[in-house]
């Protein structure tokens, strides 16, 4: 299951090692070990509360290791200078949740907002670039409407814009067709798939939409409860004998309780936050 | 809970929330003072549109307060100053008052009011939001894109409200002063120009920098200690007041004392 990706592309370009992760005195992710090739599509799986989005988080440099190693293009994150990590934050892109478009701006100044403050271009190249990048997003001719004027789909064409705008090596995604209706969010894949296609780049995309997963991933990555239960290709998940796998891709629901006792047991015992 | 672990941990908390402050203070001046030799310039475009929002934006509000204030000054003064016949007395007592504390205080007051919460409501929002992660995963810092060009702004605009804050309370004062104290308007501002000394505008002015200090280090530190949610950011809003208010009059007291004691015998 955990093949060996350093065969692949050559050298990866995130390398996790023995990663925790906790917040306070709860510990979200319990020892990560994986490698995210070059100019590949990593897709990170996994229910709510799994720890994904802490990995997501994690791997921007957003959350700390509690213990464990990031390593981003050769760096480990823990140990850089927040130089260095600016640095490398300047070829990265990420797309948030809800887009995260700074609602004092226009979507043509936010797109534009890494250009102006990282690179010495004149304005007018930056247009020139704005309009580019909302084109390759499909969203030609939106500059001047301002975030709240957009619908969902649109908020995060706009973001993945800005976060291509320094043209990244890599391009991290958060539940990118999370909230779109099914023709939007297969409008947000196609997007991403293009993104593989065109653009040289490693993209980490962390979601609970299946089908979107198998879409656009050329490895998938399943997290529950903050462990790996599996890590290969599209085809070696589909094949896993796993049970929280299988639960997961066959998307059958937590089994009910039906016996009496049980049902009593489970009203009236103290439960602690597991399954959060 | 003992009241004397109550009084302990209400105590570290403060110093803990001070230290806070100061740190987000100290930040704020490195990339103001230092940061643009370090090969982070500043951008003053934003820091003019914050100056608009937060100064000019509040000079008819300030300037109505501000006159009223004067206008109080000059009855409560001359309640007192009439019984010893000192009527004409009022101007100077509203021209001290003004400049020395009232001035620079009501201003604060206003400012926190528009500006303090204001500052906690947008970056709280952009924190749930998370625009502010946004902003680190771009290398953008976000103090030096948010909290500096506020920083500069208050500095720059503070002063220049409060000047304008003592000439209104002036002016309230001279209402009075020429219908009630037999005072021309000529001879109301000739009686202020005597009474005041350079040192009553200065100290003031020194304050009121002070106070915008404190405002723009509270409202941006309640609006980046913001939790998750719509609650939390009206939380967040209303302790920046809060907290803004009071620390205002601490810094007042200090300063207050600071001038008393280097006085001399003036």
């Amino acid at each position: 299951m955990t093949d060996d990706p350093q065969h692949e592309n050559g050298d990866p370009i995130i390398q996790v090692r023995d990663l925790h992760v906790r917040y306070g005195e709860r510990e979200i992710l319990h020892g990560l070990n994986f490698d995210v090739p070059r100019n590949q599509t990593l897709v990170i799986l996994g229910g709510s509360g799994s720890g994904k989005s802490t990995l997501l988080r994690t791997l921007v440099g957003l959350e700390r290791p509690s213990a464990g190693e990031v390593w981003l293009k050769g760096k480990n994150l823990a140990v850089i200078s927040a130089r260095e990590l600016d640095d490398i934050r300047k070829k990265m892109g990420m797309s948030f949740q809800g887009g995260a478009l700074f609602g004092s701006m226009t979507v043509g100044e936010n797109v534009a907002l890494p250009l102006r403050e990282h690179t010495q271009l004149e304005d007018s190249t930056i247009q020139i670039v704005v309009r580019l990048k909302l084109e390759q997003v499909g969203l030609a001719g939106f500059e001047n409407y301002s975030p709240s004027q957009l619908s969902g789909g649109m908020k995060k064409r706009a973001a993945v814009a800005r976060a291509m705008a320094m043209d990244p090596e890599i391009l991290f995604f958060d539940e990118p067709s999370a909230g779109l209706d099914p023709i939007i969010a297969a409008g947000i894949d196609n997007l991403i798939v293009r993104l593989k296609t065109a653009f040289r780049m490693t993209i980490v995309v962390v979601t609970h939409e299946l089908a979107s997963a198998f879409l656009i991933a050329d490895r998938m990555l399943l997290i529950d409860k903050g462990n790996i239960v599996a890590h290969g290709t599209p085809q070696d998940l589909r094949a896993s004998t796993h049970p929280r796998v299988r639960q997961f891709l066959d998307r059958i629901a937590e089994p009910e309780v039906s016996e009496e006792q049980d049902y009593l047991q489970m009203l009236t015992e103290d439960r602690s936050a597991d399954s959060f | 809970m003992a009241v004397h672990v109550a009084v302990g941990r209400a105590t570290l908390n403060a110093f803990a929330y001070i230290g806070g402050l100061a740190r987000l203070g100290g930040r704020a001046a490195y990339f103001t003072f230092i940061g643009p030799f370090r090969g982070r310039p500043l951008r003053l475009e934003r820091a003019f549109h914050q100056a608009l929002l937060v100064g000019v934006r509040a000079l008819p509000i300030i300037s109505l307060i501000t006159f009223f204030v004067g206008v109080i000054l000059a009855l409560q003064g001359a309640y007192e100053l009439r019984r010893f016949g000192a009527l004409h007395f009022v101007a100077s007592a509203v021209a001290i008052s003004m400049t020395r504390e009232l001035g620079p205080l009501m201003t604060a007051i206003v400012v926190i009011g528009r500006s303090g919460s204001a500052f906690a409501a947008e970056i709280g929002t952009m924190k749930v939001t998370e625009e502010i992660d946004a902003l680190e995963t771009m290398a953008l810092n976000p103090v030096q894109f948010l909290v500096t060009p506020k920083f500069l702004a208050m500095v720059v605009m503070m002063p220049c409200l409060t000047v304008w804050a003592d000439f209104m309370g002036i002016m309230g004062g001279a209402l009075f002063g020429v219908s009630n104290a037999e005072f021309t308007f000529a001879g109301y501002i000739r009686a202020t120009i005597e009474a005041l000394l350079l040192r009553d505008i200065v100290t003031g002015l020194i304050k009121s920098v002070m106070f915008g200090m404190v405002i723009t280090a509270v409202g941006c530190h309640e609006g980046f200690s913001t939790g998750a949610g719509a609650e939390e950011v009206g939380r967040s809003t209303t302790a920046a007041v809060v907290m803004s208010i009071f620390l205002v009059i601490v810094v007042d007291l200090v300063f207050t004392a600071l001038f008393y004691f280097t006085a001399g015998a003036t």
